[in-house]
């Protein structure tokens, strides 16, 4: 069961709702255009998974969504999902945003924290500089698909000098299998800046049985010279929803991305983080978890480019994969001719939990440059019975004992997560996933 | 109860090739045995089959702990009826803290609802550290990962003591340990010692047992105990190695499966 397009994308329809929306000319022909391309170009091809099998075009109809006034008034599912009130908060529901909020200190400091919508409309020089800048909107059908739907949406700018102490945070969630659910996340952090934004991206599906939806978001994280910007996203949506997620940053000279991805969502997943580090000194440091279960099929990839020199790029996946859960993990270090000095290290590690589950781990240097430093390394393994064996002499029980070693299996990575309150969520995310 | 651990006709194999022949042993409460013989004749198939190694299958025999036979439980039952087995090669874990392993082990052994307070557990964990002149830091390193040897049976000895255990083996023990952890690690052997507790030894060397004194020695041969006596059976060892006793029990070749 899938839900067809309720209208066609094509240029005339892209354009027509755009101009619907009031938003200004600009965006309208970027739609348009992005129609246009969607019809000619392919779906991503990620290594040994076959998206083009799964239902990609289920991606509904655009709903316009009613505001809410406090976040009192989300659907319990999701309603835990903020902690405490945040300097920032924007709440993406299906097809738009029905809540945004951000402190009178931020904004007094220049901080602009709303919709991208919104923000299309009310910083459209700012928003038409840098949109669709880190993400090419002809890279694919997928790229170009999104260019024309996309609704709702993140803009963070922050200017210069300016150093946001708490992290800003979003929630995007689907409850409606027909509405286009289709968030861009727009991040400009300007020089010397920093910022650290965290996102949660669920779903809040009343009982089994919810027709198939694809979620597709686009990040774009532009890091100006010396700035710093975290980037923390966690996805733990219904199993109908399959996930399409493309984020890349680009990083200006001695500026800092560090991503923090949990992919724990229940469906299948395409997850591609990447890092374009551009400036000299500029560095990366990418922190993807995962746990796979059921019969999802997931394609995660971390990724970094290396053009300027003494670059640094760390990369990190740990994934567990229960039942008949399939995860392709690859990792991508590209050093380019002229990236002297730059350095590079990745690391996947796969725990398969069943005999039917599936991991592969595929390193891939890519190096044109001499005087460069990398290193990768990977692995694929079930729970080693001589540990299980250690932990239940001591009179663990041996879930007890496995459950010990899967966990200590993602520690390692969910330790390193520099900012607590995410710790804490993915912690109680990954048990509820593993005890499932 | 005071404490009875009866091996019994204990036979057991890796991959199909007989190791243990019939093992018969009696240990009480407040009994030191220990079990010497070169290498590969069985003696740390023997702890491992009572302990339940996931790779040696017990083919024959019993070893009961007052009344009731480990070999009719899993490893963790055993473990929670009051075996203990200090390794000779204990698993490193990474990402699994030491103290929230023993504290889970503690845990498991007290038994739902009966756990442990953070506190009275962290304090119970740093005295018996201090006795075994261990770093506090190595509470929160990655178990076993990164230890050295002699770290490792340090760590080992720590765990019996905070598990209080009614049979305690040690596997070698004292490989790998330079004189001065060899008496710490004896020392705290030692301060186990009770009426409730017996212990079966295991080890290469004589060394050992000058710090830790057994009642009982035997030797292992070719997968059974094929002599038995007092403390003096282990100096005479030390001092004339094991030829005599191949030589009068008529053995050519002590070991016992070997390709």
């Amino acid at each position: 069961m899938s839900t067809q397009l309720s209208t066609p994308v094509n240029r005339e329809a892209a354009e027509a709702l755009s101009r619907s929306k009031g938003e200004p000319a600009w965006l309208t022909a970027l739609r348009g255009q992005g129609a246009e391309l969607s019809e000619t170009l392919e779906w991503p091809k990620p290594e040994k998974v076959r998206i083009d099998r799964w239902d990609l075009t289920a991606i509904g109809g655009y709903k316009p969504q009613a505001a809410i006034a406090s976040a009192d008034e989300l659907p319990e599912a999701v309603s835990n999902l903020s902690g405490e009130s945040p300097a920032g908060f924007v709440v993406q529901r299906n097809s738009g945003i029905v809540f945004k909020q951000l402190s009178a200190e931020l904004q007094s400091k220049g901080v602009i924290f709303t919709d991208l919508e919104t923000a299309a409309r009310e910083h459209g020089d700012l928003v038409q500089q840098y949109l669709f800048k880190a993400v090419a909107q002809d890279e694919d059908k997928l790229t170009a698909l999104h260019s024309a739907i996309w609704n709702g949406g993140v803009f963070l700018y922050v200017p210069k000098n300016v150093e946001v102490e708490l992290p800003l945070q979003a929630l995007l969630f689907s409850d409606d299998a027909e509405a286009t659910f289709a968030p861009h996340i727009l991040v400009v952090a300007d020089n010397n800046s920093r910022v650290t934004y965290v996102d949660n991206v669920s779903s809040a599906f009343e009982g089994a049985g919810a027709a198939t939806l694809v979620k597709q978001s686009v990040v774009e994280v532009i890091v100006k010279p010396g700035a710093h910007v975290r980037f923390a996203t966690i996805h733990h949506m219904a199993e109908n929803i399959i996930d399409l997620s493309i984020r890349r940053a680009i990083v200006e000279n001695d500026g800092r991305i560090e991503w923090i991805v949990g992919d724990l969502h229940d469906g299948n997943t395409l997850s591609d983080t990447r890092s374009l580090l551009r400036g000299n000194g500029s560095t990366s440091d990418a922190k993807v978890i995962s746990i796979g279960s059921g019969k999802q099929q997931m394609s995660l990839t971390t990724g970094a480019v290396h053009v300027g020199r003494s670059s640094d790029s760390q990369m990190v996946t740990r994934a567990v994969m229960k039942d008949a859960a399939t995860a392709i993990i690859n990792g991508v270090t590209k050093i380019e001719k002229g990236a002297t000095k730059a350095n590079g290290e990745q690391t996947e590690k796969v725990l398969m939990l069943s005999p039917k589950s599936r991991g592969d781990a595929n390193p891939i240097l890519l190096i044109d440059e001499d005087d460069v430093t990398a290193g990768h390394a990977a692995s694929v393994g079930q729970v080693n019975p001589e540990q299980v064996y250690y932990l239940m002499s001591r009179g663990i029980s041996k879930r007890e004992a496995e459950r010990l070693i899967i966990n200590g299996f993602l520690a390692p990575v969910v330790e390193e997560i520099p900012i607590e309150a995410v710790q804490e969520q993915l912690r109680s995310l990954l048990e509820r996933k593993l005890e499932a | 109860m005071a404490t009875q651990f009866v091996i019994d006709g204990l036979t057991a194999s890796i991959e199909d090739k007989e190791i243990l022949k019939g093992i018969n042993l009696e240990i009480k409460g407040g009994e030191v045995h220990a079990i010497m013989g070169p290498n590969g004749t069985g003696k740390s198939t023997l702890a491992s089959a009572l302990m339940g190694h996931p790779k040696y299958e017990v083919t024959g025999g019993t070893a009961t702990l007052n009344g009731e036979d480990l070999m009719e439980m899993a490893t963790d039952e055993r473990a929670r009826a009051g075996l203990f087995l200090a390794m000779q090669y204990p698993s490193e874990i990474t990402g699994v803290t030491n103290s929230d392993f023993l504290r889970s082990a503690i845990n498991a052994r007290r038994g739902e609802g009966n756990e442990l307070s953070l506190i009275k557990f962290i304090r119970q964990m740093e005295g018996k550290m201090k006795e075994l002149e261990m770093n506090p830091e190595f509470a929160h390193r990655y178990l076993n990962e990164g230890f050295s040897g002699g770290e490792k049976k340090r760590n080992e000895i720590l765990q019996m003591m905070l598990l209080d255990p009614k049979i305690v083996v040690l596997d070698e023990i004292d490989s790998g340990l330079d004189i001065d952890a060899l008496k710490i690690v004896a020392a705290g052997v030692n301060s186990m010692r009770s009426e409730e507790r017996g212990f079966l030894i295991i080890t290469h060397y004589q060394r050992l047992l000058n710090y830790i004194k057994p009642d009982f020695v035997h030797v292992m041969m070719q997968g059974r105990i094929v002599k038995s006596g007092g403390p003096e059976l282990a100096e005479r060892l030390e001092n004339e190695g094991y030829d005599w006793v191949k030589e009068e029990l008529g053995i050519v070749d002590e070991t016992v499966g070997q390709a």
